[in-house]
């Protein structure tokens, strides 16, 4: 097992390392000079010039990227040009509202989705699963941000039960989760429906095994076999969705925050593309992608935990 | 997105085809995705109005006999709209579906063929690619070569690579071991020929199956890209870029809104019953009776 962990382990140290190659990389190639962007098209070429140096732009690009993960790893991800804060300030300030939201996103999909999953595969094939199976279908093709404009005219402008957008900050609480129930619904549904729909093949390929036939043949109610013995079998290919839908929550609060006009990590990184603000950009993109590989490799984990065979092979 | 490659027994193409045939979700996916498919196709010879031309005089207006579909905030006919924005959606997500698998095939097929460190390369190559959300990456893509239709081909496009690398991998790998390969290769055939004559048409309907399922997600991307400003530019038409344009107005015309999000989720839905009853047809497990 320890070998196990320590193998997925570098392999994601690898695949991180090789993200912040490609993640600096493309940023390099991006038009337009920060300090140009920073002090105006009126400015000189001299003012320009020093405050290139400040910035360290006029030193080598392998340079500079060997500094940048340098700080990488001491936490230090350099200043944004345009707020004149240090990034991980940022990066802080804004997950304070993006990674409630995932969450809150993630348990509301989940909460939905397992339930459904489970009914419609223990009524496989009657009109109950039809309709679930088909709900779900449509539930998968829903644009999140077109299931928030509907939600915002229905909660927001109809019933005026929720705001619209904006997000009051978390010195009042019941105000600021109030602002993150529209935006959470409309990531989670559509996930919701993915999900469901693998929890539910997930159980039906679990019920046919021989051990539910020999727990039912004990004589153990039909409600303990599903939840207790099949639904915990039938987990895995459901992990794997729930570590692959964090990558897609990560990059949906992207357009819903904009959707919705949260101060969230999705907007910030938005505006600092529009702004050039390459060193928000690098900062945001690489947490991000360490985020899910992380999420892959403990999900990775779990899987070898819960299934010996996983730890040996491909 | 999962990708699943199933381990399938090669048939003839009429089988599999009558097979979806009789599935009404394949039925039903296939009227949807060509009734869209047609509208794309008309859109490109005539259109009720002409979408370039405004008339402020008669913005936001509700169905009639002259707009079927109502008008926007510039006057211009939403029906013309949506045909124009089918034509754009479509063609975005075909021409990325096409990039993903013009270089993500040779890619996987390549990697089954040779194996060791040239498949270790690939499949690390792809870790690097997923661990990227595709959404966060096509918007930088967008924004580092400017909005546009092209570009946003290229970025969901880059994103389909390594999906159809692993499916032609993960469906070629099911493949080599079997007999009739031994056979070809015992006649003297080299990986490139195998590959080509004997692998890829079997794995042909897996292909299209995982072709179908990035078609909807690149439909899907396509419209999010264009609600962020970052598709299609105008005056040329996008579903995502009207339900940006509907936004601020939801409150006094809700269908500015409703409409074009309808045409995304019948499209997507079309062609997401369209893969599943292709996918059920070509998979045997899904024939056995439970």
């Amino acid at each position: 097992m320890a070998s196990y962990v320590t193998k997925r382990l570098s392999i994601g140290l690898v695949t991180l390392l090789l993200a912040s190659v490609v993640v600096f990389a493309v940023l390099e190639i991006l038009p337009g000079d920060p300090a140009r962007i920073m002090l105006g098209m009126n400015a000189s070429p001299e003012t320009v010039a020093t405050l290139r140096q400040e910035m360290g732009l006029d030193q080598p690009a392998p340079l500079r990227y060997l500094d940048w993960l340098g700080g990488l790893v001491t936490g230090d991800l350099g200043r944004s040009y345009t707020y004149s804060t240090p990034v991980i300030e940022l990066v802080r300030e804004r997950l304070a509202v993006s990674l409630p939201l995932a969450l809150i996103s993630l348990f509301l999909s989940t909460a939905v989705a397992i339930p459904v999953g489970v009914f419609a595969a223990s009524r496989s094939g009657k009109l109950s699963d039809t309709i679930a199976m088909g709900t779900a279908q449509i539930g998968i093709a829903l644009p999140n941000f077109w299931l928030a404009l509907l939600l915002v005219y229905v909660f927001a402008v109809g019933l005026q039960w929720l705001p619209s957008g904006g997000f009051p900050g978390w010195s009042n609480p019941l105000q600021a989760i109030k602002a993150l129930i529209l935006p959470a619904i409309s990531l989670a549904l559509p996930q919701a429906a993915i999900l469901a729909r693998v929890t539910r093949s997930a159980m039906i390929e679990t019920l046919g095994e021989d051990f539910i036939r020999t727990a039912r043949a004990k004589g153990l109610p039909r409600r303990k076999v599903l939840w207790r013995h099949a639904l915990r079998n039938a987990m895995i290919p459901v992990l794997t969705i729930l570590g692959l839908q964090f990558s897609f929550l990560l990059a949906g609060t992207i357009i819903i925050e904009n959707v919705f006009y949260l101060p969230g990590l999705g907007r910030l990184i938005f505006q600092a593309i529009n702004q050039r603000d390459l060193i928000v950009v690098e900062g945001v993109v690489i947490l991000l992608v360490a985020s899910v590989i992380l999420i892959n490799l403990v999900v990775d984990i779990c899987y070898a935990l819960v299934d010996p065979r996983l730890r040996t092979g491909r | 997105m999962t990708i699943e490659t199933p381990i399938f027994t090669p048939e003839p193409e009429k089988h599999v085809l009558r097979r979806a045939l009789s599935r009404p979700s394949f039925v039903i996916g296939l009227a949807i995705t060509l009734a869209v498919a047609v509208m794309a196709l008309v859109s490109l010879f005539w259109t009720p109005y002409d979408v370039t031309r405004v008339a402020v005089a008669g913005r936001i207006q509700g169905f009639s006999w002259a707009h079927p579909l109502g008008t926007d905030h510039l006057g211009r006919d939403i029906l013309s709209m949506i045909m124009l924005g089918a034509r754009n959606s479509i063609a975005v997500a075909l021409v990325a579906v096409g990039i993903g698998m013009g270089i993500g095939v040779p890619l996987g097929l390549w990697a089954a063929a040779k194996g060791g460190w040239m498949d270790e390369v690939l499949m690390r190559a792809n870790d690097v690619i997923f661990a990227f959300p595709s959404l966060l990456s096509a918007v930088m893509i967008t924004a580092i070569f400017g909005p546009g239709a092209v570009n946003a081909i290229i970025a969901i496009g880059i994103f389909n690579v390594p999906v159809f690398a692993r499916v032609a991998r993960g469906g070629a790998l099911a493949i080599w071991p079997r007999e009739f390969i031994l056979a070809a290769r015992a006649s003297g055939k080299d990986g490139l020929k195998i590959s080509i004559e004997h692998i890829l048409p079997n794995i042909a309907n897996l292909l299209l199956v995982q072709a179908t399922i990035q078609f909807a997600l690149g439909i899907l991307a396509e419209a999010g890209l264009s609600y962020l400003g970052l598709g299609a530019q105008p005056p040329m038409p996008s579903w995502g870029r009207m339900l940006f344009d509907a936004q601020t107005r939801i409150a006094i015309a809700p269908h500015l809104a409703i409409i074009p999000g309808m045409a995304i989720v019948l499209t997507v839905l079309g062609l997401n019953l369209l893969g599943d009853g292709l996918r059920d047809a070509i998979d045997p497990r899904q024939r056995r009776p439970r």
